[in-house]
């Protein structure tokens, strides 16, 4: 593969039937690259549950990829509300969305924690009132 | 087993994605929970819920699994059954409650 691939792909916070489109082009990208199965099935949940974050969280954001031989990146930023206690986010189980979002069966409180499982670095930085950004990363074996 | 040995021998309704009735299957999972689906459902694997939103096709197609049965009667939207047919991934149906269907789905599926 080249040395280093960047994709970026725009989020629209509320827009339910779009949820998941990125995380579907990276999903085909890694396989085209023909990284390791395991590898991408573990990108794949945490980029959808970082997705759908935005989606069901804030207002609008963008997903930043960025793909060399050593490692996958993506950072997930958002224009949004922020998040006040990110310890309190990442408890497994703990959710804000609204009743309407949890009848869809979103809202279970288990997208960070999903997210944090399935990657090798995460990292969470927020400013209520602004946004959120999320970092993760996974190692290429 | 394929998706197509499960429509037959447990009488489920085909709603759409036709062309991957051909799909292997490797197992069930159930849940109405999307991200408990995301990080525990398996590859090859039938999805059992009473959810049928359109993210559930997202969800079905980015996890792999072999096909959706929508249990207690419910009826996929339209904009599922149209990205199921995309995908080639079956939105399956039955009027039996989820208990009842994966009893019969567990029992055909590893003690057959
Ligand atoms: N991008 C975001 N912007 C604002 N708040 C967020 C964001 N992502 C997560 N949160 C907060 O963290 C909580 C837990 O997130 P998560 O574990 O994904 O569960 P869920 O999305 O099911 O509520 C959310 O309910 C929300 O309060
Ligand atoms: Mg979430």
């Amino acid at each position: 593969m080249a040395e280093r691939m960047q994709f970026e792909y725009n989020v629209d916070g509320g827009n339910f039937t779009r949820a998941g489109y990125a995380s579907s082009e990276i999903k085909k990208i890694l396989k085209k690259l023909n990284v390791d199965l395991a590898v991408i099935k573990r990108t794949v949940v945490a980029s959808y549950e970082g997705e759908v974050n935005i989606v069901a969280h804030a207002y609008s954001g963008t997903i930043y990829v960025d793909i060399d031989t050593e490692r996958i990146r993506i950072r997930l930023q958002d224009e949004g509300p922020g998040i006040p206690d990110i310890d309190k986010a990442m408890e497994e189980g703990f959710s804000t969305a609204s009743s309407q979002v949890r009848e869809m069966g979103f809202g279970a409180g288990m997208g960070l924690p999903n997210m944090k499982k399935n990657t090798d670095r995460m990292e969470i930085t927020s400013e209520v009132g602004k946004g959120t950004t999320v970092e993760i990363e996974i190692v290429l074996k | 087993m394929k998706v197509t040995d499960i429509v037959k021998a447990l009488d489920l309704k085909v709603f759409s994605g036709e062309g991957g009735l051909d799909r292997d299957v490797s197992g069930g999972y159930v849940s109405d929970l999307l991200s408990d689906v995301m990080g525990n459902a398996d590859t090859g694997q039938v999805w059992l819920t009473l959810q049928t939103h359109k993210n559930v096709m997202a969800i079905a197609s980015l996890k792999d699994l072999a096909a959706v049965i929508l249990v207690g009667g419910h009826k996929p939207d339209e904009n599922t059954a149209m990205q199921s047919n995309e995908e080639d991934i079956p939105v399956l149906g039955t009027n039996l409650p989820a208990f009842d269907i994966c009893g019969k789905l567990y029992e055909l599926i590893y003690n057959t």
